[in-house]
């Protein structure tokens, strides 16, 4: 039971994680497989931001989250200009984004070293008890922060006026430009916001686990399992094929061992490929 | 030229590589030659598939691996196996999972098969982490008999020339390969795949033929591993370096051509030798995937495409 429910909040966790693929990949058609170091990276900004300046993980991550989003219109930009301008997405935009993560992954080797890092917080060891079932607040935090940013995001892209605008680049890219607007410069900005989001997912996986640079390779079949199996784009979908991949992960975790739920993404991914591309809620 | 004279040249050349190693007599020298054959093995297999077809694999370390752990159960076994044998069952097994997960994800768009090879490595590694047998997560000793059969000399040296042999397969494939039909039908799927399939190209077909064969020679290319680095764990078995620099050599060297894997492993390996003796061993690692960010954006056709003359 306490394996279900924790399944539940890791599956809010991995939503957070994966939101901004949802966007980047789902909607805006960028595989962005280097998503994962950029988490990565808001980790260890998080660590910093903790260890240096004694702050909450999580408010140092809002506070890097601007820097985030003018680093990931910066990656666009560059992106566009040398690969979606030139219609060469495929195989040299996908190696641009493995040699970004790579990049990324040797970087943080050489400045913080292999080993593993954490944060402190007040709330870290304590959990809430409701009868027989516990709720650590090391997964409990993350996961209300997950959801808030999951409905916060979706609020935006359905209410404001620039979040449909970047429905409609995912919709119709070229009817956006016979009405004047500039589709680069809406995906720019959803790019952004996308990168941005993972400031805030990697401060809410350091304070789930204790981090180290190689980490990120495991949830890239994670993101994408999650991504595809939710139908791209669709936000609800993911946060249900998020919490269907963090109980099923638990479960496998508990009945077989930690070491082999790293396979359970990649099960769930090939299935999904295989027997039904498009996602629970897909079209 | 036509295929058997190459192949002859090739042959001449490996013997000719040899021979100068000989003259050298160091075992430093085979050591490091081990590495660059190892590499211009591992980015052509990469780009039979990545380079002709457009697709992209980033799960050249499950298939590498398969190849090195395949022969670190083989030497439990029969410890009495010549290499050769070993290398080729490497290479069937990782034919097989190559097919395995082409045959899955392949009907799909492109980025799907790359992202399901992404995982894949994660998954093979859990495997490996987890089975006993082969050492699991402790790793396995392999002992390295003390002389060359065969050739006589140190062992390394029979290592190098069974690597040099594989090249030898490998390049005078690829070539082929270039020059087949099956290789007009790769280059028709990398440029429009819609279009190929419209046109009557066995699309699917094609594409199995091209990642059962992509997998397995990365798997030959793993196989002679466990021999060269006698103690093996899932942590460098699985190094995300064979990934990167598989994909980077040919990038940086050329994927039209197979010549373009051959010049971007030279180059790149040898810049990270002496990159690694001058200055660290991080900083060898972070220079192919530099190159190849650098050589996607500004040289996409790379070194070869620089000169090559434009069509007018």
């Amino acid at each position: 039971m306490n394996a279900i429910l924790s399944g539940l909040l890791l599956g809010g966790f991995y939503a957070a994680v994966s939101i901004g693929v949802a966007i980047s990949f789902g909607m805006l058609d960028i595989v962005n497989i280097a998503h994962p170091a950029f988490i990565l990276l808001g980790s260890y900004a998080a660590f910093i931001g903790n260890t240096v300046f004694g702050i909450d993980p999580i408010l140092a991550a809002i506070i890097a989250m601007p820097l985030f989003y003018l680093l990931g219109m910066l990656v666009y930009q560059v992106y566009y200009v040398a690969f979606e301008r030139r219609d060469d997405q495929s195989l040299r935009g996908l190696s641009f984004f493995f040699g970004l993560l790579f990049i990324t992954e040797v970087t943080l080797v050489m400045i913080f070293g292999v080993d593993y890092r954490l944060v402190q917080a007040s709330y870290i060891g304590d959990k809430l008890t409701l009868g027989p079932l516990e709720l650590p607040f090391r997964l409990l935090v993350p996961f209300l922060v997950s959801m808030i940013t999951v409905v916060g995001l979706q609020l935006f892209l359905s209410r404001s006026f620039l979040g449909r605008a970047i429905q409609a680049v995912a919709q119709d890219q070229l009817a956006l430009r016979l009405m004047a607007a500039n589709p680069i410069r809406i995906k720019r900005i959803a790019f952004g916001l996308s990168i941005a989001t993972a400031a805030l997912g990697g401060a809410v996986l350091i304070i789930i686990q204790p981090v180290e640079p190689s980490i990120g390779r495991e949830y890239i079949g994670r993101v994408f399992a999650i991504c595809v199996l939710g139908g791209l784009g669709s936000f609800s979908g993911m946060v249900i094929a998020a919490v269907t991949l963090g109980v099923v992960e638990t479960l496998t975790a508990t009945l077989f061992g930690p070491s082999w739920s790293p396979a359970v993404s990649f099960g769930v991914l090939l299935i999904t490929l295989a027997v039904r591309p498009n996602g629970i809620l897909g079209r | 030229m036509r295929a058997v004279p190459f192949v002859l040249a090739l042959v001449v050349v490996a013997c000719a590589i040899f021979g100068v190693g000989r003259a050298i007599g160091s075992s430093y020298a085979f050591f490091l030659g081990y590495v660059v054959v190892q590499y211009i093995v591992l980015g052509t297999a990469w780009n039979i598939l990545g380079g002709y077809t457009g697709y992209v694999n980033f799960g050249v370390t499950a298939f590498f691996a398969i190849g090195a752990y395949s022969t670190v159960a083989l030497y439990k076994l029969v410890p009495a196996m010549p290499l050769p044998v070993m290398v080729l069952i490497g290479g069937a097994m990782a034919a097989l999972v190559g097919l395995g997960t082409g045959y899955l994800t392949l009907r799909l768009r492109g980025v799907f098969f790359s992202i399901a090879t992404l995982a894949l490595a994660v998954v093979v590694q859990t495997l490996i982490t987890n089975w006993d047998f082969v050492g699991g997560a402790r790793g396995a000793y392999v002992l390295r008999p003390k002389l060359a059969p065969l050739i006589g000399g140190e062992y390394v040296q029979y290592l190098f020339v069974v690597m040099l042999g594989l090249c030898v397969i490998v390049l005078a494939t690829a070539r082929a390969i270039e020059r087949s039909s099956l290789g007009y039908g790769f280059a028709a799927i990398r440029d429009d795949e819609a279009a190929a399939e419209a046109a009557g190209v066995p699309t699917l077909r094609l594409k199995l033929i091209a990642t059962t064969l992509s997998g397995g020679f990365m798997g030959m290319a793993g196989a002679p591993l466990p021999y060269y680095v006698t103690y093996l764990d899932p942590t460098s078995g699985f190094n995300l370096n064979y990934a990167v620099n598989a994909i980077a050599m040919p990038l940086i060297g050329g994927t039209s051509s197979w010549l373009g894997p051959v010049i971007g492993a030279v180059l790149v390996g040898g810049l990270q030798e002496v990159l690694r003796v001058t200055i660290s061993s991080a900083a060898n690692v972070l220079v192919a995937g530099v190159l190849m960010v650098a050589f996607v954006i500004l040289a996409p056709q790379g070194i070869v495409g620089l000169f090559k003359r434009r069509p007018k």
